[in-house]
């Protein structure tokens, strides 16, 4: 029941900051003069007779808020225009970039936290001890790494070498599972590594200093008086305590991993989101980028209910409502 | 026998040297801290290379004779094509693409870099904290909404927003400004909301008021001096974080626009060159990394300068008292996640 209502609640705020997204992404792009706007629709080498066009079909003429009624309509119908550049609708480019960007975030997301919630889990059981010095200078390094340095860097230093040698495993570029798991790892090895190391340290950083604080609470003194073995102690009273601002830092990032993506995809000519975004501004696609900016609004509101419900897992105090 | 106390005291306070005990104020025992920082005195002195780097940067140029956008394509570049390698015809660090010279390029990309990070920082402290200090004292509605808009400022994907405004209008040097100010101040105000809830509570703040001290006097000259060890710390931190960001626009393209060297733009133009120029990726990746990892171990030394658990936990490590006590007073020490500056994740 409670969740029912959490999720009808959480989902009709989300539809609103679509909605305002959605405006602002109008107004930013619509509200200019007729002439750049159909320019912009119709691409950079458009002849004058396209652009007329492109203002007929397209009703750029009308009213403001008869424009942005249709705008809004088409969205809601899933209709978001034409890439000028391939004629193709925006709707299918996106369908196709989805596999190659969820393959990006799946892996890096698993990866990032399993690197960062370890590592910071033993630093904070052995603080001071070598393992944690060590931690400590590489959390250090990575977050003063920008993703697309470390991606390079990677590039320069494996794959270029590996592939000099004779040895193809790994590879930029994108390999679809439906050729199979191994090259598809292949392919994604290296964006997942870069992807995540920023974020691992950042997540190490958080996850270290909250155990630490969580272990000194009274309770787990109590845990330990109980005579209960220190493994459990840390994971079942220090860890699950300790991993709610963790969970609530996860979904701030939440846009951040976007773009990360982007950026990684940019890296490793991965033609995802991403990449066909970037792709677009060179170009000048604009429909292209309306379709991204929505897109991403709405895996940010996403993402967000996920996180929150997993917070409400988490932490007992917090009801759902 | 109370005279001849009093006596003493007398003589003592006489004859104790003038200058022994000195009130030291909260600023001198951090900077006295710092100083026996061995990692903060290095950073410090990287940062201060950078930026004479960065304002001589035209001398360093007419040094080696060749500009920035000055391309060489003779000496420059190879019979192919392909960019020198370093120390070939004069290029210390080699070339690029078009035979431009790469030292002083990367020298250069420090201007722009150091410009947009510290400027873009105080505007966004200066606006974090007038906002922060705004919604935590006043409270109630203005509260509500203030923090409402922190937390979506927060939460907005950046480069997100940069890509719509760079379709929009073309890449500039004050978009990159805007855009990367619009997305730092949201979490210094965060935390100074979170500061100002705490203190406004405080006696001090009370007498203040009972004195006739009005809400901006509270504000501004009451609470912020106790904010600003807590705000010097997240400023530290974030002009790493503020260099990235534009160190990554210009690398995708939609930040500083050519010909003016950045190091993000020169990493992109580096991306096809991987097998035959590691020079054109490895020297510029050397100094972003540098210049952010300085700042970052500068405001990590500050955090723990400031900190008066620190002196206690070195003592207490020093002196290895019993185990168990040890491990509460890092715990305490360590713990203290509030200033973990801002999170990579902005990127």
């Amino acid at each position: 029941m409670g969740i029912v209502r959490f999720l009808i609640r959480r989902i009709f705020t989300g539809l609103i900051v679509l909605w305002i997204v959605a405006t602002g992404t109008f107004l930013l792009f619509f509200t200019r003069p007729v002439e750049v706007v159909a320019r912009q629709l119709a691409g950079r080498s458009a002849t004058p007779q396209t652009i007329e066009t492109v203002i007929r079909n397209l009703g750029l003429n009308d009213p403001i808020h008869t424009q942005y009624l249709r705008f809004l309509n088409q969205i809601v119908h899933g209709n978001l225009g034409f890439s000028y550049y391939s004629q193709v609708p925006v709707k299918t480019i996106l369908a196709q970039d989805l596999p190659i960007t969820a393959s990006v975030v799946i892996g890096g997301l698993v990866l990032w936290l399993a690197v960062g919630l370890t590592v910071g889990v033993i630093s904070a059981t052995k603080a001071r001890s070598t393992f944690d010095r060590v931690s400590t200078v590489g959390v250090l390094a990575g977050i003063s790494m920008p993703t697309f340095v470390l991606g390079e860097l990677l590039i320069l230093a494996v794959f270029v070498p590996l592939n000099q040698h004779g040895f193809h495993w790994i590879q930029t570029g994108y390999s679809g599972l439906s050729k199979g798991f191994i090259p598809w790892v292949g392919h994604m090895i290296l964006p997942w590594i870069t992807l995540a190391t920023v974020q691992a340290a950042v997540y190490t950083r958080l996850s270290r200093g909250s155990l630490l604080d969580t272990m000194g609470e009274d309770y787990i003194r109590t845990a330990r008086a109980k005579g209960l073995t220190e493994r459990r102690v840390i994971m079942r009273h220090g860890l699950r305590a300790a991993l709610t601002p963790v969970v609530s830092q996860l979904g701030i990032d939440v846009g951040a991993l976007l773009g990360g993506v982007i950026v990684v995809e940019q890296v490793f000519s991965l033609p995802g989101l991403g990449y066909d975004s970037v792709n677009a501004i060179a170009t000048g696609n604009l429909p292209v980028i309306i379709g991204f900016v929505i897109v991403a609004a709405a895996f940010v509101v996403v993402a967000n209910i996920i996180v929150d419900l997993a917070y409400a897992g988490l932490d007992p105090r917090v009801r759902i409502s | 026998m109370s005279v001849t106390e009093l006596e003493f005291q007398a003589h003592a306070v006489e004859s104790a040297p003038a200058e022994a005990i000195e009130g030291r104020s909260q600023w001198q025992l951090t900077w006295r801290r710092l100083l026996h920082d061995r990692m903060a005195i290095a950073s410090m002195i990287v940062i201060a290379l950078m930026v004479l780097i960065a304002i001589f940067a035209p001398v360093i140029a007419s040094i080696v004779g060749h500009g920035p956008e000055q391309a060489f394509p003779n000496t420059g570049t190879t019979v192919s094509g392909t960019p020198v390698g370093p120390g070939t015809n004069g290029f210390v660090l080699g070339t690029d693409y078009i035979g431009r010279d790469l030292l002083v390029r990367v020298v250069y990309g420090a201007r722009i870099s150091l410009f947009v990070g510290i400027l873009t920082t105080a505007i966004a402290t200066v606006a974090g904290v007038s906002i922060g200090l705004i919604a935590g004292y006043f409270g109630g509605f203005v509260d509500t909404v203030l923090a409402r808009f922190i937390d979506s400022a927060l939460a907005f994907p950046f480069i997100v927003l940069a890509l719509a405004l760079a379709a929009v209008f073309s890449p500039s040097l004050t978009i990159v400004i805007g855009v990367i100010t619009f997305f730092s101040w949201a979490g210094i105000s965060r935390i100074v909301r979170g500061q100002t809830l705490s203190l406004k509570e405080k006696e001090y703040i009370e007498a203040a008021r009972s004195l006739g001290a009005g809400p901006w006097r509270i504000m501004f000259i009451d609470i912020l001096p106790n904010l600003m060890g807590p705000v010097l710390v997240l400023a530290t931190l974030y002009i790493p974080t503020a260099v990235i960001f534009e160190a990554t626009l210009s690398f995708l393209g939609i930040g500083i626009p050519e010909p003016t060297p950045s190091w993000g733009s020169i990493l992109a133009e580096a991306q096809t060159y991987y097998q035959i120029a590691w020079w054109y990726v490895v020297f510029p990746a050397l100094a972003l990394l540098i210049t952010t990892l300085a700042f970052n171990l500068l405001g990590d030394g500050i955090r723990d300068a400031m900190d008066p658990r620190t002196e206690r936990i070195f003592a207490a490590a020093r002196a290895r008292k019993g185990r168990r006590k040890k491990k509460q007073g890092q715990a305490a020490a360590d713990g203290s996640a509030e200033l973990a500056g801002p999170s990579a994740g902005t990127r």
